[in-house]
């Protein structure tokens, strides 16, 4: 009855690490080729550090798992290099329409302005994401997936974590600088540290199903509470890839999961919901209690670091999972690779716990209180609920209440230690650990976008406004700057006419708009294209300090940094300078 | 308990009238149906009064006393 998709398997390969006398060495071990995982992996080959992807399984997620990535995780698969595959594939969503009985009472607009190269979100299987991410991975030299590589034991030492991995052919050891951990919420390695992930469990039970059909609902995501085909609890309908739709069933405490994921069960619930007539065939059904929680650390020992699931975990109302794991690994993975490189000192991995649990704490924090609006605790709570719901269908301010999920949004690291504050006077969101908007531009002549310019090294972004090049005074500071050894790749944004060139040409305006930015204005951008600094223009101490605190170094003006560090990655070619 | 933002002096304009309205609005309703009542005319006075922290002081003196003399009338820390 139940006719699940086939996914792709992947063979298990003898490794000749498997074979060697002592333990064989990598920079960067990842457990886990989850999204999370994968993601990892990808993003240390792009900054060239070699790493070895283990998985227990040999294959892609199966069943009913993340369907809806954001906006921010696809501009992080753009710069992993298949971020166009998956919005291809996946099905485009901006709206979001909730139901209160028969009506509806709200809907919201998650990507109201243009002038984005990506929507607010896609809905695309979990299966499908990995299985590209699969495959980017295979295409890059530096990493390896080694599947049904289950670890086992993990012993973290001085100079070294080793590994005990657990394989068709037996065991064998392996030991790396860094060890990341990305092995789910069950996460074995969690364990074996001796290490706990905690929070609350909420008291509910949801059916989740996946369902084959032909059916013409717009892509949006429609939420109902109480509606009349499933009174007194609340369902969900997406739209995923190829004619499969996500129905969620709200069924309360008191369901029995086992009971409730019979087709007999399943069918007449759907029945009700779509109508008598309706034909759809059913993927993949499960019954799901979910949790918010977290680890207290996610580096809770110098080279283990924890991320996705295994380190934090949210319900799905807001799609926070996946989106957050990814950003995870976008804010360790650079850290990493340039503590490795020797272009950062060891200090820089602790602003991976101080970035990212203030951006878990986030999303629980949202996810509960989704939760609750969806999952009420006792009447009086109902009586709010019921109430909000009631007075949003008239009267406006009540919308705002409503809480069917509030989605994914990447978190602005304002409290980071990497970010300098503004000296200067800046209107507008771009503020320093704020992730760097996208806008429209054009690069000789042809469309372009903003964000394809930004991150996987430290970028300088020189606003021209309408001038066709720059006082002096900045030039000088640029140069110094790059005589320095400085690893900046330089970007310029200008508004005239002048589409030859290597300056992005900011056409309608937007790019200087998002980044309050005139004649002058200057943005450091870390790779992962959170803002670390801005100014009004540019002074090589000023910019030299701020690059220090963002590589986790005591910001010391006037600290020239080593000459021929080179850049980061290779695969960026730096802006030729407008002449002033 | 001392407030810094809720006006605890009398601000109602007809006080006897406002109150006999109050309970005049739960005439006829039984009790799930004067909660939810209840719950709208809050949500609605709330947006009303829009201050979060004038409401968060309104709610922790809502509270005062309700769990017998000793207890703790604060509201539990803010997330
Ligand atoms: C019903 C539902 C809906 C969801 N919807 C969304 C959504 O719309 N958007 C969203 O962002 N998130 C969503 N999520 C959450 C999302 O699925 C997770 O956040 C995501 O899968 C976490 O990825 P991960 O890589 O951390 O872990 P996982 O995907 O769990 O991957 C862990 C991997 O580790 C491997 N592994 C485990 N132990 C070992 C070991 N000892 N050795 C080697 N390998 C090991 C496993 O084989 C697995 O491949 C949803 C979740 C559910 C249940």
């Amino acid at each position: 009855m139940v006719q699940a998709r086939e996914n792709p398997v992947y063979p298990y390969r003898r490794s000749p690490d498997q074979d060697g006398e002592q333990p064989a060495h990598h920079p960067v071990i990842v457990v886990g080729a989850g999204p999370i995982g994968l993601s990892a992996a990808i993003d240390l080959a792009l900054h060239d550090v070699d790493n070895v992807l283990l998985d227990e399984d040999d294959t892609v997620s199966i069943g009913s798992r993340a369907i809806c990535f954001a906006k921010r995780t696809l501009e992080i698969f753009d710069r992993l290099g298949c971020g166009q595959r998956m919005v291809d594939k996946g099905v485009t969503w901006n709206l979001g329409r909730v139901f209160f009985r028969e009506n509806e009472v709200y809907r919201f607009d998650l990507l109201p302005e243009a002038g984005h190269q990506r929507p607010a979100f896609i809905n695309l299987q979990q299966y499908f994401v990995e299985e590209y991410l699969v495959d980017r991975a295979r295409a890059l030299e530096g990493t390896e997936v080694r599947w049904k590589n289950r670890v086992t034991a993990v012993e973290p030492g001085e100079s070294a974590v080793h590994l005990t991995v657990e394989t068709p052919d037996g065991p064998y050891a392996m030991t790396c600088d860094y060890l990341i951990v990305a092995d789910g919420a069950r996460s074995p390695v969690r364990h074996m540290l001796g290490f706990k992930s905690e929070g609350q469990v909420f008291q509910d039970r949801f059916l989740i199903a996946d369902v084959v059909m032909k059916a013409d609902f717009p892509p949006e995501r429609w939420f109902w509470f109480d509606p009349p085909f499933h009174e007194g609890q609340s369902t969900l309908l997406h739209r995923q890839s190829e004619n499969v739709w996500r129905i969620d069933f709200q069924l309360g405490w008191d369901a029995d999961p086992e009971e409730e994921k019979r087709p007999e069960r399943v069918i007449p619930r759907i029945r009700a919901m779509l109508g008598e007539d309706a034909e759809f065939e059913l993927e993949w059904v499960s019954v799901y209690t979910f949790q918010c929680r977290r680890m207290e650390s996610f580096r809770p020992l110098p080279r283990v670091f924890f991320a996705g699931d295994a380190a934090h975990q949210v319900s799905p109302f807001g799609a926070r999972g996946a989106n957050s794991g990814i950003q995870d690994t976008d804010n360790l993975v650079w850290k990493l690779a340039a503590v490795l490189g020797g272009r950062a000192p060891e200090s820089l991995l602790a602003s991976y716990d101080a970035e990212r649990i203030p951006a878990a704490d986030e999303n629980i924090l949202n996810s509960t209180r989704s939760t609750d609006f969806i999952s009420p605790k006792g009447e009086v709570s109902r009586s709010f609920r019921d109430a909000t719901l009631m007075l949003a269908e008239r009267y406006p301010f009540a919308r705002r209440l409503v809480n069917s999920g509030r989605l994914s949004v990447p978190s602005v690291l304002s409290g980071s230690p990497l970010n300098t504050p503004d000296r200067d006077p800046f209107g507008g969101r771009m503020v320093p650990g704020a992730p760097c908007a996208d806008a429209p531009v054009r690069l000789a002549g042809g469309p372009d976008w903003l964000l394809n310019h930004l991150g996987g090294e430290f970028t300088g972004v020189y606003f021209l406004g309408a001038e066709p090049g720059m006082p002096k005074a900045d030039g000088e500071a640029l140069d110094a700057l790059e005589r320095g050894g400085i690893p900046i790749r330089w970007v310029f944004v200008g508004q005239g006419g002048d589409e030859g060139g290597q300056v992005l040409v900011d056409a309608e305006g937007l790019a200087h708009e998002r980044y309050d930015a005139r004649a002058g204005t200057f943005y450091l951008i870390r790779p992962d294209q959170h803002v670390a600094a801005r100014w009004r223009g540019v002074e090589r101490d000023a910019v030299v300090e701020a690059l220090t605190r963002a590589t986790g170094g005591v910001a010391v003006a006037s600290t020239p940094r080593r000459a021929g560090d080179g850049n980061a990655t290779s695969r960026h070619r730096a802006a030729s300078r407008p002449a002033g | 308990m001392e407030t810094q933002h809720l006006d605890i002096e009398l601000r109602l304009d007809r006080p006897d009238d406002f109150y006999e309205a109050l309970v005049d609005m739960h005439r006829g309703l039984d009790e799930a149906q004067s909660r939810l009542v209840n719950a709208k005319l809050i949500l609605l006075l709330s947006n009303q009064v829009g201050d979060l922290a004038v409401l968060r002081e309104a709610m922790a003196v809502a509270r005062e006393d309700v769990l017998g003399p000793d207890s703790e009338t604060e509201l539990p820390p803010q997330p």
